[in-house]
């Protein structure tokens, strides 16, 4: 799995297309890239079709409610057709960067780990159930959440967050195990072998020659990896958290088992919350009535613009963290 | 989306009527609370009838309801009745009650059963008014019960669902600041509590929390052997939730010729008060005369021989006088203009 970064990184930047263009001379090749340019573009219609289809449904509630109080009214009375989207995209913001701070620093020191420092029998027997964890079913992470994580979130975790981190905000209120922070929890687990996978590739393309560069120069383990390997890799781990940040923004199933689903908003992890995909998996079934299909629908194009929002984020904080040209393709 | 649905539903309906191209295949949709009774009488009622096939999708009372009113299936199922702005996108339907439903509180509080409850507590403790297992509400109509100085924790269904729509129909009626406050729906703005996913997510949420109370469908209920609390009626009896009191709501009913009545909070003193019949949905005129035919027949012996079957699956019965006012019901409909039943029954 090569990523992105990586492979665009090789080409001298604004200069892509026409480096990448093949020379059309016969007829299979002209039938090949005309046949992959359809594919292509059929993404991309795809794309467009669904925001064109949200986009119709979602019309009427919003010129009904009107596009800004929808955002960011935070009241949703489905019997007296009351839209407010905020605390759904709250809760998805919040589980999502729990999510992240939580998996970020255990993947990579995970990744690093499995690369720089065990031998390759090791790492055999780790990446395997690594791996196994990204095939699980989020269906089954939502069951084993209800019934295993959320019980110790309640009893033991929450408790003691509120004792030793009480002072702060996000720790206070009653323990009710389900919530943000379990649904951060579950997620972190769902990331997880994403960003560690793709890490340990991107680690794997850092040349052996810089890491014996540092340790020739009397660098110790740690800083060899801090200074040369962490720095070279950057850019790919930032695009190994993108696609983790977009497995937690759209995640469903798992969330709405744990999150509590109530269209709160509330600094504490520990009080429920909802999230938008969540509220569009519970309400779309037994929707009825135009208003409340396209407030649904409508929540749909806000999780859309806002994982395309975070993605532009994202690109951009990798362009920003990489030095020099060569890599600012990324 | 709703184009992908319809497309989804006629790809599947025209799969399987490739495969039983000798038989009849009747297709219907809607609740998934009747589903486990249905699949029964459809599967009964092919053993006596192999030449009429009966398909049914559990999508939901809203999916049932939009798709028997574009007509792209033969029946609908709800568990709400329909709304009268429903029904006029669909004119000529008509409500078929098979079963009644109902829906039971359940609660877990260690050591304490047969939890009583009068439906001002109910409505306080949804509306976070009463928020103490020991208020002295609770403690009033349980004397000698232990009742913990702990929180009350409300757990209440997160999907839109009718069984939420009984429970809030209820407690509008008993409370009027329910009334004006969260109001009648499938899904409704919860003023506390925690939302679970469906009977199963209310019912584990509650199960694990010390000190929670939520509601579930007295079949789901009397599956998973939980104790439900006891519930004060119109009447000021107290009603444990049986498949009898069930059906003793709808008895003393008034029936209108739409069927569209709510039960809860019904007079009667064995009638439990939060209950409610689940529907068929069917034109009054039946357009396909060898299915509409066949529909009507099934439908006759549904609420017959079919009701004998429910009180096996948890599912109460219909009373003998709903029984009767459907047998005129089913006389007077259609199919291509001509009764059926009139002559044969």
């Amino acid at each position: 799995m090569q990523p992105a970064s990586e492979t665009l990184a090789a080409r001298p930047p604004g200069r892509l297309s026409r480096i990448a263009e093949p020379v059309r001379t016969n007829f299979p090749d002209r039938a090949w890239a005309a046949l992959l340019a359809v594919l292509g573009a059929a993404v991309l219609v795809v794309a467009v079709v669904i925001v064109f289809a949200l986009w119709k449904l979602s019309a009427g509630v919003l010129k009904h409610t009107g596009i800004a109080s929808f955002v960011i009214n935070s009241q949703w009375d489905v019997v007296r057709d009351v839209y407010g989207a905020l605390p759904f995209i709250y809760g998805t913001l919040v589980t999502s960067v729990v999510a992240l701070v939580i998996s970020l620093p255990v993947s990579v020191a995970l990744s690093l780990f499995l690369t720089e420092m065990s031998s390759p029998r090791v790492r055999t027997v780790i990446s395997f159930p690594i791996s196994l964890l990204a095939g699980i079913p989020s269906v089954v992470y939502g069951l084993w959440g209800l019934f295993v994580l959320v019980p110790v979130l309640r009893t033991r975790v929450e408790p003691f967050l509120a004792k030793t981190l009480g002072f702060l905000p996000f720790f206070q209120g009653p323990p009710l195990g389900l919530g943000y922070l379990a649904a951060g929890v579950i997620l972190a687990i769902m990331i997880l072998p994403t960003i560690t996978s793709i890490s340990i590739e991107v680690l794997r393309t850092v040349p052996l020659s810089l890491r014996e560069a540092a340790l020739a120069l009397g660098a110790t383990r740690w800083e060899a990896i801090r200074m040369a390997v962490l720095p070279y890799a950057r850019a790919g781990i930032l695009g190994a958290t993108i696609l983790g940040l977009g497995r937690a923004l759209g995640e469903t199933m798992a969330v709405t088992m744990v999150i509590g689903n109530s269209p709160t908003i509330s600094a504490s992890l520990f009080a429920p919350g909802y999230s938008l995909p969540a509220v569009i998996a519970n309400e779309f079934a037994e929707a009825s009535g135009a208003l409340h299909t396209g407030a649904l629908a409508a929540l749909g194009l806000i999780l859309f613009a806002v994982t395309l929002l975070l993605n532009v984020a994202a690109r951009t904080l990798v362009r920003m963290s990489t030095h020099g040209p060569s890599r600012a393709a990324s | 989306m709703k184009i992908s649905r319809v497309a989804l539903l006629s790809t599947l309906v025209l799969a399987s009527a490739a495969l039983a191209a000798d038989k009849m295949l009747i297709t219907g949709a809607g609740a998934t609370f009747p589903f486990p009774l249905y699949s029964k009488w459809f599967s009964d009622y092919n053993k006596l009838h192999p030449e009429v096939q009966i398909n049914y999708q559990s999508i939901g009372s809203g999916g049932g309801i939009k798709q028997i009113t574009e007509k792209t299936v033969d029946f609908g199922a709800t568990d709400a009745p329909m709304s009268d702005e429903e029904m006029a996108k669909a004119p000529g339907i008509q409500h078929i009650p098979t079963v009644l439903g109902a829906v039971v509180v359940v609660y877990n509080v260690p050591g304490l059963e047969g939890l009583k409850v009068t439906p001002q507590t109910l409505s306080g403790i949804f509306l976070g008014k009463i928020s103490k297992w020991n208020d002295p509400a609770l403690a009033r109509d349980n004397p000698g019960a232990k009742l913990p100085d702990q929180p009350i924790t409300v757990v209440h269904r997160s999907d839109g669902s009718g069984t939420t729509y009984v429970w809030t129909d209820y407690l509008s009626k008993v409370s009027p600041d329910w009334k004006s406050g969260p109001g009648t729906g499938k899904s409704v703005n919860w003023p506390v509590g925690l939302g679970g996913k469906g009977n199963e997510g209310v019912t584990g949420t509650v199960k694990q929390t010390e000190g929670a109370i939520g509601y579930v469908e007295l079949a789901y209920a009397n599956q998973n052997k939980l104790v439900p609390a006891i519930v004060k009626n119109r009447d000021g009896a107290w009603v444990k939730p049986t498949l009898e009191s069930v059906s003793q709501a709808a008895a003393t009913v008034e029936m209108p010729d739409d069927y569209r009545v709510s039960i809860t909070d019904a007079a009667g003193k064995d009638a439990y008060p939060i209950a409610s019949f689940t529907y068929i949905l069917v034109y009054r005129d039946q357009v396909n005369p060898a299915k509409g035919s066949a529909l009507l027949q099934f439908l006759w012996w549904a609420v017959h021989d079919g009701e004998k079957a429910a009180a096996a699956l948890d599912y109460a019965p219909l009373p003998k006088a709903v029984v009767h006012k459907v047998e005129g019901t089913l006389k007077r409909m259609t199919v291509q203009g001509k009764a059926v039943l009139a002559t044969s029954k």
